[in-house]
């Protein structure tokens, strides 16, 4: 683990610093591999960048919302730099909403840009999976197996080691330019629109579905349910119906060369 | 040709909705097995991490009284590790005294950790008196704290509730007061 970096009287904090190299990684590999898709490099990256100012205005807008009598007493904290005064739900949703409107008004298709995106969202996944190591975040239950590492007062599964290998897995799958799922197209120009993204919904959901079991920080429903777990079977769920409808409506001859 | 190639699509799709059930009932009956049992969560444990056991400490303060954390359970507690030469622990202890003034009545409680075996309890007691704080300042002389608190970067606050639980660490700083203010109230939440 290291949660800091000291440069000198500076701290540096790690997970934050992957996390924005992960970005930037995905992004670049993303950017590269537009060509020939109906997406412009520099029309995703500024969806990104526009996605991003606005998920955190939103984060800091909604936590401000939701606080109004503590902000009242201090004002300058709404300007804090402080990511703790940030409210997750709310950024995701304020970068959500500005990425539609700006996708809309560049003419952007949703699967196309969907599809372009995935390789930008795998890279960001393995370093989620870095930051947790960084930090400490996301780590093992107790264990008796023997890759079981000692970890705050007992041995535990390596959560974040899992979580890194199930990324770079879902890496490999979805890889630009070639083939996802097994499925065998024609060429890649012949995949319906939005398999690429889906795919990778589909893998990840699935990877958190099985490795939440191996968690000691779940989050816990009644009945010790564990809610990521939950939300990842929805989306498994969801993901997998939307694959087949896309195989549906699949062109004639693609049907024709593809196999399961 | 054209009924063989619809016929294709249909056969691709019935295999396609067949391995979404399976997989679906595989997801369900997974998260079934790997509930959690009742008890088994991390707070049994002590560590400086969100989510276990503070660990306990007994440290003396500037006037040489004794402080354990152990004795202010059924309380919040913010433990904040500072030193004098620690520019953002300067910057932030005017708010965490704001804080304290407001909450003390209720029953928050600060334990200001000096890492003295890095700084000076006379330059401690000067920082103390010129910021005017009036929660206890603890002397960690010879560094227990700092290493049951793997302390990595000054300053570093922990927010514990009431039954002695961590539930937020802070690395680096300044804290704003908002912050400070939302955490103190989440810890009263907690505490109930």
């Amino acid at each position: 683990m290291l949660p800091v970096i000291r440069l000198g009287p500076l701290a540096v904090q790690t997970p934050g610093l992957i996390l924005l190299a992960g970005l930037w990684l995905g992004l670049n590999l993303a950017e590269r591999h537009t060509e020939g898709s109906e997406v412009n490099a520099s029309d995703l990256s500024n969806l990104v960048i526009v996605g991003l100012i606005a998920s955190l205005v939103g984060a800091r807008l909604v936590y401000v919302l939701r606080y109004p009598a503590i902000f009242a007493t201090s004002p300058l904290s709404i300007f804090s730099l402080n990511p703790g005064l940030l409210d997750l739900w709310g950024g995701i949703a304020a970068g959500l909403i500005a990425g539609v409107v700006y996708g809309q008004r560049k003419g952007m298709r949703l699967w196309s840009t969907l599809d372009a995106l995935t390789p930008a969202l795998a890279v960001f996944l393995v370093s989620l999976g870095v930051s947790h190591l960084a930090s400490g975040a996301g780590y093992g239950a107790p264990t008796n197996l023997p890759w079981g590492i000692q970890m705050w007062g007992t041995v535990r599964h390596p959560a974040q080691v899992y979580e890194i290998l199930a990324a770079a897995f879902i890496l490999w799958a979805v890889w630009p330019g070639k083939p996802v799922l097994r499925i065998k197209w024609k060429g890649s120009s012949n995949q319906p629109p939005g398999w690429r993204f889906l795919s990778f919904l589909a893998l990840t959901a699935a990877c958190y579905l099985f490795l939440e079991a191996f968690h000691g920080d779940s989050a816990l429903l009644p009945d010790g349910l564990r809610t990521t777990q939950i939300v990842a079977l929805i989306l498994l769920a969801a993901s997998l119906w939307k694959m087949g409808e896309q195989l549906k409506r699949m062109p004639k001859e693609t049907a024709k060369q593809s196999e399961i | 040709m054209i009924r063989d190639q619809v016929g294709m699509r249909v056969h691709l799709s019935s295999k396609w909705t067949i391995f979404s059930l399976v997989i679906f009932l595989a997801g369900v009956g997974w998260i079934w097995i790997s509930r959690v049992p009742a008890g088994s969560a991390g707070s049994q444990f002590t560590a400086a991490r969100q989510g276990f056991l503070a660990p306990d400490f007994s440290l003396q303060t500037l006037t040489g009284e004794t402080v354990a954390l152990s004795s202010l359970r059924g309380q919040p507690v913010l433990i904040n590790l500072w030193a004098s030469w620690c520019a953002p622990c300067r910057a932030e202890m005017p708010a965490i005294q704001r804080v304290y003034q407001d909450y003390q009545a209720q029953g928050f409680q600060v334990l200001a950790v000096n890492t003295t075996n890095q700084d000076d309890p006379g330059k401690a007691t000067a920082f103390a008196q010129q910021l005017g704080l009036k929660f206890p300042i603890l002397l960690d002389s010879n560094g227990i704290v700092g290493q049951q608190y793997q302390l990595q970067s000054l300053p570093t606050s922990f927010f514990v509730d009431g039954n002695g639980i961590i539930r937020e660490v802070v690395v680096g700083g300044p804290m704003s007061e908002a912050l400070l203010r939302v955490r103190v109230e989440d810890l009263f939440k907690d505490s109930r």
